[in-house]
């Protein structure tokens, strides 16, 4: 056998990007970071950035314009709008965040089960889906609403009930591609156990658009908590919420009509920096795969 | 000669479809096997089948003296490793070359945590790749330096048997003879015992000591290498020789 020189350099590839230049270099990413970093800093900092009590009553102040002391006004009970405003997002956020964690976990989890492992358990897991997804998401949701009371439980039920289901199906998608993937086989052929080839190999690559679509579902989430909220079947007054606060504006629409079109535009204000966020996830996962 | 692994009867069927044909095959220690045969052939059918990544419908599999159940052991999927034909996708896109390797000696505890950074640059030096490697990921390199990667995977957990479905058939035409000169390396350094499937009989002819020739599922003959080259028995294996315009020289 002849020898030839053997290639062992690696290709020069340059600097690898690093996180930041990669972020800088995405500016719907940038914009979508930016956007809501503010509006959760405004949620953390609002005790010492505001004055007033969100659920304090002031009758001798109701339905003022906005003015310095009052950056947006005062709606029909004295109580200060801004202040207000950025404690529903609190509320809201908060809720928001807490109601896809179960959900973004189990459909994670059923979807690579689903995915990887096929047969009988795909056939059960594709049942229990379509089952689920043959109702309508704001049947169920006032359905438990009703049920369970109003307030945020109803939520949260709801949203362990059928929210795993959007997870599980790109998840499972995903998963039933990558199974055929070679490095799959070689993790087989390593002897490596099922659980092991799930959480380590498998894991790390359904992540990321398990997360782009999180960012995705949390605008629909948003959404459904200020609907129920504006129903009359969400968070309870005088708790402040986006949903309640469109609904105790409506009265109002032709004298004070930013009383329901401030929370409004908080609402399109983050499910704008959401989808931004998800977005610019996107672009650079993809760019980096 | 001593038996490294025996394949008795195995037979390996989709729906109506006889992939393989009731195979009896015997592989010696320290030696290398080539199987040829065209696509669809059931090259990589028996591949997957020894590697325990398809159950035969019938037939077993003695690894020395050792049945492969339908479930393996540990000790057992330690024993035979598999180099897969398309390097783009035989590696974790989401692992560094250190993951990969430490997962391997780890999981198999071939080595002591403190000492899987040194085994793993000897590994990558052995297959001629720079210890900076470590810490970069798949898609970083070549086609050829990603295939040596999946080669120093395999021979890390000190298997056995090795399989190499069609390894160079995805690369460059220079790149593929660097890669076979590595295997060549290795079986001299490490004595290995392997099945190198290949539809390139010049592939063929520059690793194995018995060349095994395939076709619709069925073994047609098995011969060592120089009568193979000479003298085939089967015209089939005929006709596999004459379809090769020049045989390269190796």
């Amino acid at each position: 056998m002849n020898t030839t020189q053997i290639d062992t350099t690696l290709p020069d590839l340059g600097k690898p990007a690093s996180g930041l230049r990669r972020v800088l270099n995405t500016p719907s990413l940038l914009i979508g970071i930016i956007m809501f970093t503010i509006l959760i800093l405004l949620a953390i900092f609002i005790p010492y950035l505001s004055p007033y009590n969100p659920t304090e009553q002031n009758l001798s102040a109701f339905l003022q314009p906005p003015s310095a002391a009052h950056w947006l006004g005062t709606d029909q009970l004295g109580r200060d709008l801004f202040t207000r405003l950025i404690y529903a997002a609190r509320t809201d956020l908060t809720i928001m965040v807490l109601a896809e964690i179960i959900p973004f976990c189990t459909g994670v989890m059923l979807g690579m089960i689903s995915g990887y492992y096929g047969k009988w358990t795909d056939r059960i897991i594709a049942l229990v889906t379509d089952t689920f997804i043959a109702f309508p998401f704001y049947l169920i949701v006032i359905i438990v609403a009703f049920a369970s009371g109003a307030g945020e439980r109803g939520i949260y039920i709801t949203f362990i009930l059928v929210g795993w289901i959007v997870f599980a199906r790109v998840v499972r998608g995903l998963s039933a591609s990558f199974r055929k993937q070679e490095w799959i086989a070689s993790a087989q052929t390593l002897g490596l156990p099922g659980h092991r080839i799930l959480l380590r190999h498998l894991l790390p690559n359904v992540l990321p658009q398990a997360v782009v679509v999180l960012m995705t579902d949390m605008i629909g989430l948003l959404v459904a908590i200020v609907t129920l909220g504006y129903l009359g079947i969400g968070i309870a007054p005088p708790t402040p919420d986006w949903g309640t606060m469109i609904a105790d504006g409506q009265p109002f629409i032709t004298t004070a009509w930013w009383l329901s079109a401030v929370p409004g535009f908080a609402v399109v204000y983050t499910g704008i920096a959401l989808s931004l966020l998800g977005d610019g996830l996107a672009d650079i996962w993809r760019r980096k795969g | 000669m001593e038996v490294a692994l025996q394949v008795q009867d195995i037979t390996v069927r989709y729906g109506g479809f006889t992939a393989l044909d009731q195979i009896r095959l015997e592989l010696a220690r320290h030696t290398t096997l080539g199987l040829v045969g065209e696509s669809g052939s059931g090259k990589s059918t028996l591949a997957r089948v020894i590697a325990g990544l398809i159950t035969p419908d019938e037939g077993q599999l003695l690894l020395g003296a050792e049945p492969l159940g339908k479930k393996r052991s540990k000790a057992q999927h330690k024993q035979i490793q598999m180099i897969f034909q398309n390097p783009d996708s035989s590696l974790n896109p989401r692992h560094t070359v250190r993951q990969i390797l430490a997962e391997a000696l780890l999981f198999h505890r071939i080595v002591e945590r403190s000492q899987v950074e040194r085994r793993s640059k000897e590994l990558l030096s052995r297959v001629q790749l720079d210890a900076k490697s470590l810490d970069r990921y798949p898609h970083e390199f070549s086609g050829g330096q990603r295939q040596r990667i999946a080669i120093a995977r395999a021979l890390s957990v000190e298997p056995s048997l090795l399989i190499a479905d069609e390894p160079t058939s995805a690369l460059d035409v220079s790149v593929q003879r660097s890669v076979l000169e590595l295997f060549h390396t290795l079986q001299a350094e490490l004595n290995l015992t392997m099945l190198f499937i290949s539809h390139d009989l010049g592939v063929i002819h520059a690793v194995s000591d018995t060349v095994a020739v395939m076709r619709q599922g069925q073994l047609v003959e098995v011969n060592s290498k120089d009568e193979f080259f000479v003298r085939p028995q089967h015209e089939y294996s005929r006709e596999l020789l004459s379809a090769v315009p020049k045989m390269p020289q190796y």
